[in-house]
């Protein structure tokens, strides 16, 4: 259990902003060939709980640990083996989408950066756009240059935060198709979303947070949607308290 | 995290240096004032040397202490590194004020000026406003941690610079074609004025040690009262944690009820 | 190495596409060289010092108008993060940023210095003046993309940047305006130990900076 097989260990974390508390000793744990889908009301954790995984936050107490290793001290390591996608798109606009996709793969340190842009585009369904500027991308369009980021260079795991934003049916198809491609090459994802039955589709367990707690953490085929809903829906109430 | 607990000994020892303190400032006053005879040339008002030249040196030992501080915490990121570094910072700036306000009152009966751009006294300056922007940066880092950070980062670029600044400054002035001002001080100092230099410089020596001592202090109960601060707020979290079901729990739990 | 230059065409290309700042930098720089005509008579007497210490007073403003922007931008945009998320050590995206900057000073110069040159008739294209002006840049630049991190998550970050640059500065100012004045006054050969001192100050800085700006990023 311990190990390489287990992407993600966190452990009793708490994180504090000032006063108040966004992440209330939760306990979490990803294997490999897992699809999580957080699910939680605005303010529940989600994010926080994500950036956490991403090295991206400290934890104001209890452990992360990613690949075997503690997350924070050995985070370069962790973070060459995450794809990460946060609210920001991490895109310089006045690049266009094959010079973002190939500076990140240089600085990712791969061969070949201009072909794995290329080969990361048409995976999006951006080719034909290659040579556009970042910032001439409709919303949607500028999520899947994001999510060709994040999956460049094979992460072990992807960290997505909302990845669905802005997308239409064809580009959630896209996004369907990333997730289990890299379930089925035994990666892990871990995502949030506010699409309950697209969560409910996508994930191979479903985990909801309220007010900072972990509160429901089943696999897709035992989580009742009415009792996911409900677990939200209390969240929400509590967050509006 | 706070393992030092003040203890009846160390509190003895802290009074002991206090004293000590006390007597030897009270030695090297009387020396300033009554021992120490009247300067030739400058008259009573080189007396004020006697506090000037002590708080200079202090000026740039507290620079040093933050030097110290601040390597430490980057190598180790210890909060005690880092508490060492902030309390020594707020000496270094009581001290360099106070170099610039006897600099310039002596300044004033034998330069017939408040200020000269004299390398010593313009590097004192530079210092001043080092620890200035050492203080604004840990204000507006936004987060303790961060202006922690931060203020190391300034800690060691402004202590390595000082030196540095004092050369160029002094190359500035002796490549400038104007009148250097007289060096003070110098070796040739009467063995009485010597003494009392050297007392007072103990004196406020042993003063600096023991404000740093105290200064810490407080800095760790400030420390100890946000760390108390921040385990009271998850201390129900805690409790209640018991009695909840665990977190993988088969059905909701806990969010509805509550 | 590669991903140094990653960063630095990088950030030329977003420069140089977007024109966030560096069109503002030059003629900050321009209108701060014909400023000086007012504030010190430049047209007789001895202009070398006063025209030697307005040029660098240009230069510093204005490199530190630009590099206060330089990271400040990708923090805002969230691009930042995305920079810490790449296997990386801090110190290489340091020597990217450090050198794009160095970069956009020296392009600063490049159109100050002929203008200046034009207006005031002193020799500011002595290739002296040119190479004492490339190794001010270089430790402007070092010292200044350090401080542009440290501001660009602070509040208050316009007014903290020149808070804390020009105290740290003022070595490179001293050797960069002596030097430059001893050149306008035909010295050039009593430039040279300045311009030996501005080297060491420039290794000195660029290393300072580099070792600590994991200080820095680490969020």
């Amino acid at each position: 259990m311990t190990g390489e097989d287990q992407y993600f260990h966190i452990e009793h974390v708490y994180k504090r902003f000032g006063t108040t508390i966004a992440l209330r000793d939760v306990s979490f744990r990803l294997a490999a060939g897992e699809a999580v889908a957080l699910l939680g009301a605005n303010g529940a954790g989600k994010t926080t709980l994500l950036r956490t995984l991403a090295t991206l936050s400290r934890p104001t107490r209890g452990s992360v640990r990613a690949f075997g290793v503690d997350a924070w001290s050995a985070r370069a390591e962790v973070r060459a083996r995450l794809g990460v996608v946060a609210h920001q798109p991490y895109i310089y606009p006045e690049l266009s989408c094959a010079e973002n996709l190939a500076f990140f793969a240089t600085m990712f340190g791969l061969e070949d950066a201009g072909k794995r842009a290329t080969r990361a585009l048409e995976r999006v369904g951006l080719a034909g756009r290659a040579g556009d500027r970042a910032a001439t991308l409709s919303r949607g369009l500028l999520q899947r240059l994001n999510l060709a980021r994040a999956i460049l260079h094979d992460p072990s795991a992807l960290v997505l935060d909302e990845p669905d934003t802005g997308l239409d049916a064809a580009g959630r198809d896209l996004l369907s198709e990333i997730v289990r491609s890299q379930v089925a090459r035994g990666g892990s994802v871990v995502l949030t979303t506010h699409a309950l039955d697209y969560a409910l589709v996508l994930a191979t367990r479903v985990v909801v947070l309220a007010d900072g707690r972990v509160v429901l953490d089943e696999p897709r085929e035992l989580a009742d949607r009415d009792a996911v809903a409900l677990a939200v829906g209390a969240g929400a109430v509590m967050a509006g308290r | 995290m706070m393992q030092r607990k003040p203890t009846d000994r160390s509190d003895t020892l802290v009074q002991g240096l206090g004293l000590l303190t006390v007597a030897v400032l009270t030695v090297g006053i009387f020396m300033a004032f009554v021992y120490a005879p009247t300067d030739r040339d400058q008259g009573e008002a080189q007396r004020i040397f006697y506090v000037h030249v002590p708080m200079a040196w202090l000026a740039y030992l507290a620079m040093g202490v933050v030097l110290v501080g601040s390597v430490g915490y980057m190598w180790k990121r210890s909060a005690r590194m880092d508490r060492l570094a902030r309390s020594s910072a707020e000496l270094g700036f009581l001290f360099t004020t106070l170099v610039l306000i006897t600099g310039s009152l002596w300044g004033r009966p034998i330069w017939n000026a408040w200020w000269q751009w004299e390398a010593r006294l313009t590097t004192t300056l530079i210092l001043w406003f080092i620890f200035i922007g050492y203080f604004m940066v840990r204000a507006y880092a936004g987060d303790r941690e961060r202006g922690a950070r931060y203020a190391a980062v300034l800690g060691i670029i402004g202590a390595i610079d000082v030196p540095i600044i004092h050369q160029s400054v002094t190359w500035w002035r002796t490549l400038h074609p104007e009148p250097i001002v007289l060096d003070t001080g110098g070796p040739n100092l009467p063995d009485s004025m010597l003494a009392t230099l050297l007392v007072c410089l103990a004196g406020f020596t042993l003063l600096y040690g023991y404000l740093m001592v105290q200064k810490t202090r407080i800095e760790t109960v400030r420390d100890e009262l946000a760390e108390r601060e921040l385990a009271s707020l998850f201390e129900p979290e805690v409790e209640t944690h018991d009695r909840r079901p665990a977190p993988v729990s088969p059905k909701v739990s806990g969010a509805a009820e509550d | 190495m590669r991903r140094v230059w990653a960063l630095v065409w990088k950030d030329l290309l977003v420069e140089f596409r977007g024109r966030e700042f560096l069109g503002a930098m030059v003629v900050f720089a321009l209108i701060t060289i014909v400023t000086l005509n007012f504030a010190f008579d430049l047209s007789r007497g001895d202009r070398a010092a006063p025209g030697a210490g307005g040029l660098w007073i240009a230069f510093l403003f204005a490199g530190m108008l630009g590099l206060g922007r330089s990271l400040a931008v990708e923090r805002d945009r969230g691009t930042l993060e995305g920079l810490t998320l790449c296997p990386v050590d801090a110190g290489t995206i340091f020597l990217g940023k450090f050198i794009a900057n160095a970069l956009f000073i020296v392009i600063v110069q490049a159109v100050s210095l002929p203008v200046f040159y034009g207006l005031y008739n002193l020799p500011s294209l002595n290739p002296m003046v040119l190479l004492i002006a490339v190794t001010g840049a270089v430790g402007f630049a070092g010292l200044g993309t350090l401080f542009s991190a440290v501001a660009a998550s602070s509040r208050a970050r316009e007014i903290l940047m020149p808070l804390l640059l020009f105290p740290l500065a003022i070595p490179l100012v001293i050797g960069t305006v002596r030097a430059t004045t001893l050149i306008f006054e035909s010295n050039s050969a009593d430039a040279w130990p300045w311009f030996n001192l501005l080297a060491a100050f420039d290794v000195i800085f660029v290393t300072l900076s580099y070792v600590v700006f994991d200080l820095v990023l680490e969020e």
